[in-house]
This record gives C-alpha cells, sequence and structure tokens, in this order.
C-alpha cells in the first residue's frame, strides 16, 4: 500500500530524526494522572469575590433604564459595575492587529444585540449572593425587531444589528462588504455546461464545550500589577486586550495560564478576563468570574452557523469546469473573529480542485445570535461539508464513480489555483486511493495510476481570462497574469502578510500597475503560507 | 460565616470543616480542604469530572451536598498514589496517552477505580459502561478503554 | 443568604417542613435540587432531607412492589428480583448518577430525563406522598398531570405490579450518544396478554410532551387484539396523537413525531 509519508514526501522528510516519528511522553502527564496540573481555578485566593454578569435576556433591544437600588442593597454585594465603569467599553478582538473596528462593549450600555449579552457585573462575597443581587436587578427594554438569517439581515431595510456596520456585513479594507474571488468566467462556462448542478447548504452553531468552563481570577499583586490566572488559549492577545479595555499599560498584568482543560478555539474570546480585572480593580480584592455550564453552553462563542450555495457546472466526462458560491458566515451580534474566518474560506475556494472559471463570494454577517468565535478549522469546516456532498452529487450526475470522479478533478502539481498560485505538494490523489484501498473500494486501473506528480500544469496552470463585475466602483483590474510569487525565496514568502494593503507584489515579473484586484486579497491574516 | 460543623474522612484523613448550607462536596473539597483535584465542569451530573468515591461508591460531588457526607469516607485522586509510586491505573494512563487536556483526567481515574476495586478484570464493555458518565471532550475514549484494560491486567511500565 | 438545610428523622416531619414553606425543596439524589442550585437558582432557599429508613427500603418480594422514593438506581439494578426495571435503571445516567438519583426524584424530572418514570407510567404505579395532612396513594398518571403543583408534596415511595413475563413489559430509550445520553424519546409498553389478546395495554412515552404521557390512541389500537403485524401498524400510525413534543438540542419536535412511530413498531415487534 502506498504510504504518503514515505512515497509521496520521501524527499520533504528525515525519517531518522530523534523525537519527530518517535513516541514521547507529554511533559504535563505526570500533572494530569496525579491531579496536580493547575488550571486557573485550581487557585484558593484569600477574600475572593464571586463576579456574575446580569445577561439580557431580548435578542435585541434598546435599555430604558436599568435599576440596581435593589441589587445594591443585597446581602454580600461589593460592588455593582456597569458598562460606564469600564475604562474602553468598545473592543474588536483583532483590532490589535489592526483588522476591523471596534464593535463590541464589555457591557451593554444603550442596547443589546443578543441573548445573554451581558449588561451588569455584581461583584459579591459568593456566588449565591451574586446570584441573589442579580435576581433583583430590573432591566427595562424596548424590543427591537430582531434578525436571525444572515441573509434576511443582508436584505434592504433589515433590522440594524451593530451600528458599527450598518449594512449588517464586515467590511473589508474600508470598501469591500463580502471576500470576492473571481477566476475565469463561471458565468460563460456554466452556460455551456452539460449539467448544472446548484444547491444549498447549511451548518447550524456548534459550541466546543469545552469540559473546563471559561474563567479567569484575578487578584491585587504588588507595585500596582494584578496576577490574572485564566483559562484562556491566547494568553498574550488575552493580556493586550485587556490592557487596551482596562486602558492600562500591559506590564500592569501577570497572566498566568498555559494548562486549559479543552479549548478547541472557544477559549481566545477574552470574555473573563477584562471583568474579572476591573473587579479587582475596584474592590481590591481578588476576584473570579467562571462561567456557569448553562452560560458556557448558551453565551460562550460556537463555531458559527453559515449558509452556503454551490453552483457548478459539469460535463458529461465528469470535467467540473465552473464553480460559483456564495457563502454567509453568521457571525452573530458582534465580529469577534468571524471576519478572518471569510478570509480563509474565500481562501479555501474551490476546494482541492482544478476548475478553470471559479466565482466566490464570502460574506461576513451580523446577527442578532451569540457572537461566533474561531473552532477547529473555522472558516473551512462548512465549506469542505459543502464542497464534498456537492462532489458525490455530481459524480452521480454524471454516472460516475465518486472517488475516480474526484481523482479525475483533483488539483496536481503545477496547476493554477483560482488565488493564482501554483499548485505545490498536492496529494488529493493519492489520499483517495489510499482510502480506496482501505476502504476496498474498487476504483479502475487508469485511477490507481493517476498521479498529483502527473499531468499537471502546462495549459492548467494559465490563468483564464477573467472579466470584471460591472456592478463594482472600484477600479477594475486588468485580468492578471500569473506572477512567479511562488518561486520567491523563503524567506520573503514568509514574511508575514500586511493588512491592508495586501502583500506586497514581488519585484519581477512585470505586474500589471494599479491597485490589485480584491479577489487576490486572500492571504490569511495571520498566517504565513506554506513553502 | 460558615456554620455546619463537618467531620468526614479525606483520603484515609479525618477532617473537620464548617460549611455553608447548601455547599456542595466539590466546593468543600476544593475551596475547603485545598484538595483541587475534583473538578468542576458542569455542575449538573452531565461530565463526572467531579466524580469521587463516598465509602467506595462512585458519585459526583458537584451534586453532593456537604454536609451529607458527614462520618463517610471519601477518596479523590489526590489520595491515589501509593506513597510515592504511581497507582497502577496512573501509570497506565500515562503508559497509553489517556489524558490529552487533562481536566477529565481526575474523574476517569475515580470511576476506574471504582470499577477495578469492585471489578478486577473487567471487560471492555464493562469498562465503557463504568465511564459512560465522564466526558472526555478531547474524546481520548479509546486511550482511556486501553489505559483501564491495562491497568486491570497488570500492563502497566514499572 | 446562604440556603438552609433542614435534615429530619421521619418523612412526616420532613414532609411538613416541605408543605409549609415554598422556598423549600426535597434534596433525594441530589440530581435536581443540587443542579437547581449550582446554577443559580435563589427559589430555593430551604432544602429538606428525611434520614428517614423507611424512604430507602425495597420490597420486590411479591406479586405488588414497592420502592422507596430515597431507593437509587444502583440499588434497583442490584435486586436481582426487579429484573423488570434493569433496562429503565441502567439507561439512566453513568454510573455515578445510577448511586445517586432516585426513584422519587426521578418523577420530578423534566425532559429529556425521567426515563424510570416513563416505565412506572407505563406499569401504572401508584405513587404514595405525604402532604401537610398525611399521606395518600395517587395513580401516577395523576401525580404527573398536576406535577407543577406537587414541590410542596413528598413522595415516600412508588409501586406497581410485577408484569407477568418479560414479553409483557418493554422499554426502549433512545439517545444520541452511546451507551448514554440525555432522551430523544422513550418508549415503555405494558401488554398483559388474555387467551391471546392483549387486554389492558399501557403505552407510556418520554420526551413527547411536557411530561411523560400515554399514548392513548395507540393503546386503543391494541386493546383485544394479538400482537400480529397489522396491530402493530395500527399502533404505530396512532402513536403521535395527542402528543406535543418540544424542540431541544437533542431533537426537534418534528424529529421526535417522525420517529416515535417508528421506534414504537421496534418495540412491540421485538425488534433491536
Amino acid at each position: 500500500m502506498l504510504e504518503l509519508r514515505k512515497d509521496i514526501f520521501a524527499d520533504e522528510r528525515d525519517d531518522n530524526l530523534k523525537e519527530i516519528g518517535k513516541g514521547t511522553q507529554r511533559q504535563d502527564m505526570l500533572g494530569h494522572v496525579t491531579g496536580t496540573s493547575s488550571y486557573f481555578n485550581d487557585h484558593k485566593l484569600q477574600g475572593m469575590l464571586h463576579l456574575k454578569v446580569v445577561r439580557s435576556t431580548q435578542a435585541h433591544a434598546r435599555i430604558r433604564r436599568i435599576d440596581t437600588t435593589d441589587a445594591e442593597r443585597s446581602a454580600g454585594v461589593r460592588r455593582i459595575i456597569r458598562g460606564t465603569d469600564v475604562p474602553v467599553n468598545l473592543n474588536t478582538l483583532l483590532s490589535l492587529i489592526n483588522f476591523g473596528k471596534d464593535d463590541e462593549p464589555s457591557l451593554a450600555v444603550d442596547k443589546v444585540r443578543y441573548k445573554g449579552e451581558p449588561i451588569l457585573a455584581i461583584v459579591a462575597d459568593s456566588e449565591r449572593e451574586a446570584f441573589e443581587a442579580i435576581a433583583k436587578v430590573k432591566v427595562d427594554y424596548e424590543p427591537l425587531p430582531a434578525v436571525f438569517d444572515v441573509e434576511d439581515a443582508l436584505k434592504p431595510g433589515a433590522p440594524v444589528v451593530n451600528e458599527t456596520y450598518p449594512k449588517n456585513a464586515f467590511v473589508y479594507h474600508d470598501v469591500y462588504d463580502h471576500q470576492r474571488l473571481r477566476f475565469g468566467d463561471a458565468d460563460a462556462a456554466l452556460a455551456s455546461a452539460d449539467h448544472v448542478l446548484e444547491q444549498r447548504y447549511q451548518m447550524s452553531p456548534i459550541e466546543h464545550a469545552p469540559t473546563e468552563t471559561n474563567g479567569a481570577i484575578a487578584a491585587p499583586d504588588t507595585n500596582g500589577r494584578y496576577v490574572v490566572y485564566t483559562s484562556t488559549q491566547a494568553l498574550f492577545f488575552s493580556v493586550d486586550t485587556c490592557a487596551k479595555i482596562l486602558d492600562v499599560p500591559s506590564n500592569t498584568f501577570h497572566f498566568i495560564g498555559g494548562t486549559v482543560g479543552g479549548g478547541f478555539g472557544g477559549k481566545v474570546d477574552t470574555l473573563t478576563e477584562p471583568l474579572a480585572i476591573l473587579g479587582a480593580m475596584l474592590t481590591g480584592r481578588p476576584v473570579r468570574y467562571v462561567f456557569g455550564r448553562e452560560e458556557e453552553m448558551q453565551y460562550g462563542p460556537p463555531r458559527g452557523a453559515e449558509r452556503i450555495y454551490i453552483k457548478d457546472g459539469v460535463m458529461r466526462d465528469g470535467r467540473i469546469v465552473a464553480r460559483k458560491i456564495h457563502a454567509y458566515f453568521d457571525s452573530g451580534a458582534y465580529t469577534r473573529l468571524s471576519s478572518y474566518a471569510a478570509v480563509k474560506c474565500a481562501a479555501h475556494l474551490p476546494g482541492p480542485y482544478t476548475i478553470p472559471n471559479v466565482y466566490g463570494d464570502v460574506y461576513c454577517v451580523f446577527t442578532n445570535r451569540t457572537p461566533a468565535t474561531a473552532m477547529r478549522g473555522f472558516g473551512v469546516t462548512a465549506m469542505d461539508f459543502a464542497i464534498e456532498c456537492q462532489m458525490d452529487k455530481l459524480a452521480n450526475l454524471v454516472g460516475m464513480d465518486p472517488m475516480e470522479f474526484r481523482i479525475l478533478n483533483a488539483y496536481r502539481d503545477g496547476d493554477m489555483k483560482a488565488h493564482r498560485r501554483e499548485a505545490k505538494n498536492t496529494a488529493l490523489i493519492e489520499c483517495v486511493q489510499v482510502a480506496a484501498e482501505k476502504a476496498k473500494w474498487p476504483i479502475r486501473e487508469e485511477f490507481k495510476r493517476a498521479s498529483s506528480r502527473k499531468d499537471g500544469g502546462g495549459s492548467r496552470a494559465a490563468i483564464p481570462p477573467t472579466p470584471t463585475d460591472s456592478s463594482r466602483t472600484r477600479a477594475a483590474a486588468p485580468a492578471q497574469q500569473r506572477t512567479s510569487y511562488d518561486r520567491l525565496p523563503p524567506t520573503v514568502t514568509r514574511e508575514p502578510p500586511r493588512d491592508p494593503p495586501p502583500p506586497a507584489p514581488p519585484p519581477a515579473p512585470p505586474r500589471p500597475a494599479g491597485p490589485s484586484h480584491g479577489a487576490t486579497r486572500f492571504s490569511s491574516v495571520f498566517g504565513t503560507r506554506r513553502r | 460565616m460558615p456554620t455546619t460543623p463537618l467531620q468526614f474522612r479525606h483520603n484515609g484523613r479525618d477532617v473537620a470543616i464548617f460549611v455553608d448550607g447548601g455547599t456542595n462536596l466539590l466546593v468543600a473539597l476544593r475551596e475547603l480542604i485545598g484538595d483541587m483535584t475534583p473538578k468542576f465542569g458542569c455542575g449538573q451530573g452531565g461530565c463526572g469530572a467531579c466524580s469521587v468515591l463516598v465509602d467506595g461508591e462512585l458519585h459526583l460531588s458537584c451534586l453532593t451536598l456537604a454536609e451529607t457526607v458527614a462520618g463517610r469516607s471519601i477518596e479523590t485522586l489526590d489520595g491515589m498514589k501509593q506513597g510515592p509510586n504511581l497507582h497502577p491505573l496512573q501509570r497506565a494512563f500515562a503508559d497509553n496517552f489517556a489524558a490529552q487536556c487533562g481536566y477529565c483526567t481526575p474523574g476517569m481515574l475515580m470511576a476506574a477505580k471504582a470499577l477495578l476495586d469492585r471489578n478486577p478484570a473487567p471487560t471492555r464493555d464493562e469498562v465503557i459502561e463504568a465511564i459512560s458518565g465522564n466526558i472526555c471532550r478531547c474524546t481520548g475514549y479509546e486511550p482511556i478503554i486501553n489505559a483501564i484494560l491495562a491497568a486491570a491486567s497488570g500492563r502497566v511500565s514499572a | 443568604m446562604a440556603v438552609t438545610v433542614k435534615t429530619f428523622a421521619s418523612a412526616s416531619e420532613a414532609a411538613g417542613a416541605l408543605s409549609s414553606d415554598r422556598s423549600a425543596r426535597y434534596l433525594g439524589g441530589g440530581t435536581l435540587v443540587m443542579r437547581a442550585l449550582n446554577e443559580g437558582d435563589v427559589a430555593i432557599s430551604t432544602v429538606v432531607r428525611a434520614s428517614d429508613q423507611a424512604l430507602t427500603r425495597i420490597d420486590a418480594s411479591g406479586p405488588r412492589i414497592t420502592l422507596g422514593a430515597g431507593v437509587t438506581f444502583a440499588r434497583v439494578l442490584a435486586e436481582r428480583d426487579l429484573g423488570f426495571l434493569h433496562a429503565p435503571a441502567r439507561s439512566i445516567g453513568g454510573p455515578a448518577v445510577r448511586n445517586m438519583g432516585t426513584v422519587g426524584g426521578n418523577l420530578f424530572a423534566p425532559s429529556p430525563y425521567g426515563d424510570f418514570t416513563v416505565a412506572l407510567l407505563a406499569l401504572d404505579a401508584t405513587v404514595a406522598v405525604a402532604g401537610g395532612f398525611g399521606s395518600r396513594d395517587i395513580p401516577i398518571e395523576e401525580f404527573l398531570q398536576a406535577r407543577e403543583r406537587q414541590a410542596g408534596t413528598l413522595v415516600l415511595s412508588v409501586s406497581c405490579t410485577r408484569p407477568a413475563n418479560s414479553e409483557a413489559f418493554r422499554y426502549r430509550k433512545i439517545a444520541r450518544i452511546k451507551p448514554k445520553g440525555g432522551s430523544v424519546i422513550t418508549l415503555a409498553a405494558h401488554l398483559p396478554i388474555s387467551g391471546g389478546r392483549i387486554a389492558g395495554a399501557r403505552i407510556a412515552l418520554g420526551s413527547m410532551a411536557p411530561t411523560q404521557i400515554r399514548a392513548r390512541a395507540a393503546e386503543r389500537t391494541l386493546e383485544g387484539r394479538s400482537l400480529d403485524a397489522a396491530t402493530i401498524t395500527a399502533a404505530a400510525s396512532a402513536v403521535t396523537e395527542g402528543t406535543s413534543p418540544s424542540d431541544n438540542a437533542l431533537g426537534s419536535a418534528w424529529y421526535r413525531r417522525e420517529i416515535v412511530g417508528v421506534h414504537l413498531r421496534r418495540l412491540l415487534s421485538g425488534q433491536e
């Protein structure tokens, strides 16, 4: 049987390494099996207070009045924190890398935009006393029309969820309301295809459900600093986010984390640390803010919902000639990280297949749902589900075996991807072959002989003429020629992309003047490209 | 101020504390005794992270009113080591990579101990049943099942 | 204000304390009351307990069995004479929940929980309760219909008649997680046979309404018939009548209505 790492990537790996490829014990295993690994909540601090938040009961409402009179008198209450107490009560996570506008308060002030949005924080001697005080808070809401569907949210006249983005769509580079990919002429190819298949796919939000819920303990330390034990998956990110929200230098904090009781992407949003620290600042006591299980499941950020439309043109012989995709990411009421998920999704189109005409529009949409965040391969997961369902349906449509159909359409080394990057180190064909073999799924000899290293490039490396969208007002860039970007030395290609503008073009070969076509701005916000 | 006196055995030692009415055993163990091995995962009986043994029987400490254990014997992961040596279950968990984030591990180990104390040679199905109330969200069940079977059959490293 | 815990030696004293305090809840195994406290339910400010041995008694020797309200599912499973209740007891929680959760508490467990009660409803159990004015027996169906108003009553025990044989009582819980998980739907059927015909059929459903309910229309299709294919088909198609399932994370109301007939068919035809 084919062994991918040896047969395909033999020249890229050394099997005589001391650690890689060898079993080795986790460094934290002894702590885990003796129960001595220290999670954020495993710290018992003298005089610790407990913080709980009052959450919105409405999906979308104006807050007319918040009456805390009875809550303030409730036993054990040390402090009630309002939005006006938060030094910088508007933030967006990726503002730390200048991506997106501040759109989310730590505590809602004039309006709530999703059910469960925090409105007040109550710091009390015990959790029970915090709960009792919460029951005594009266919030007077003026309900507003809410929108829960991504396509409804984009319609004219839809309720405005988040005034920072009045069209209910994230705005990229201050101009674009979606991510756009254009490669060849998908409409023309669809018109001349033997079969056209248009389908709608949808994924619901998915909760990470970590066994340890989100939480933090903040305590005053010497020299005006605060020590913060946190469940965060993104410690330094969280430090800087707290510094911004609390308007202090980041060296005010000593964050301690690293041992996380399951994250999966659900512990990157810095939800508990700012309020725990603010509680400690305002009371001078250690303060713990930890989600209950219901809070974690209902109001902890999920992987966002997505809706995807795929329209494919396929020929009788099985070649896919066009793929047109409209995708909508449900970001919930605030941006968090969905803006980046949409970028990743656009970068992923049209899946690992060589299709000469590709068209993609990917929107990051605001609705009155719980804000979504990162989760294991986010931006790509639902799209892959949709694409692979579509592949099975297309194979069926043309009467082909689904494995063979994938091999036929798989990208190969030297092919031009829709983002105008040359495909390298491709191995989909081999993956399908191995999967077929392991599943004892018969595929014909010619497909067994197919290889990612053969028959790629050539005409498949060409960038087709690509019509521009006349409806857009921005300057249309001429169809781009293939660049030598892929062949640049590693030091250059590894440079983190800047955003905006898109990565600087390489010096040679000559490249059309003028602004880069929006469709090429697929580079990941954080990541570096694979060499 | 906590007002209810409570005495019980904790991993073989007598302890005496004062608890508030309504305090659960998980909070009593963690915040009053300082045994951080049982974990809070859900507070509702869904995850098993807080599992402890009460008189040798597997219980969920978060759903146990602390004062109901007066005079009883509580075992937690903190008492599993045999002197300086790891318990065979602990060694088997380490050998089999049966922990990822480690958060479910204390509860898993107590559920496994409850099983092996009663049934030293369980079948695979019995192991699965024994940990069916314990969620490993990193979804590492296979190594955990293998570890418990290995411990039962003495296949552990020295 | 902290929660006040009141422990009584007798069930009747506990019942008195419970009925005189609207914020009081009786603590059985803890899986409902402690859960509510952990989630910050401030409506509960008094927890009532009783150390009365009568509450944990099992009488399984005769044709009519009685389980004290404080009997745990683990104890039901340990009792060989209660074999007909082992399937419902085993379908609940993991071992820890079965070591804690009680027969009496299960009567109050909201959907998607309360599987044992589905079995008891099919078996036409009687619930003995103690209120402020002494104790009385209530048919389980009546008890469940008024469950919202039962918070102030203390359940002492449940009793039911042992089914004639293993064919006469059947139980099936549909969960998404194997081997354990919350109920998508739960079904139980008591099918006494008299002269080759079903006489006195009772079918109970969990997660098909706000409380466990009987599928009366399906019961009618079985009455006086033998359990043949045509009868099973008729029962399966009638089983949704009178149900009002709701959506939750484990399944939608639509899904529950779609599958309940399929599973009743399997239950009645003895399929796995």
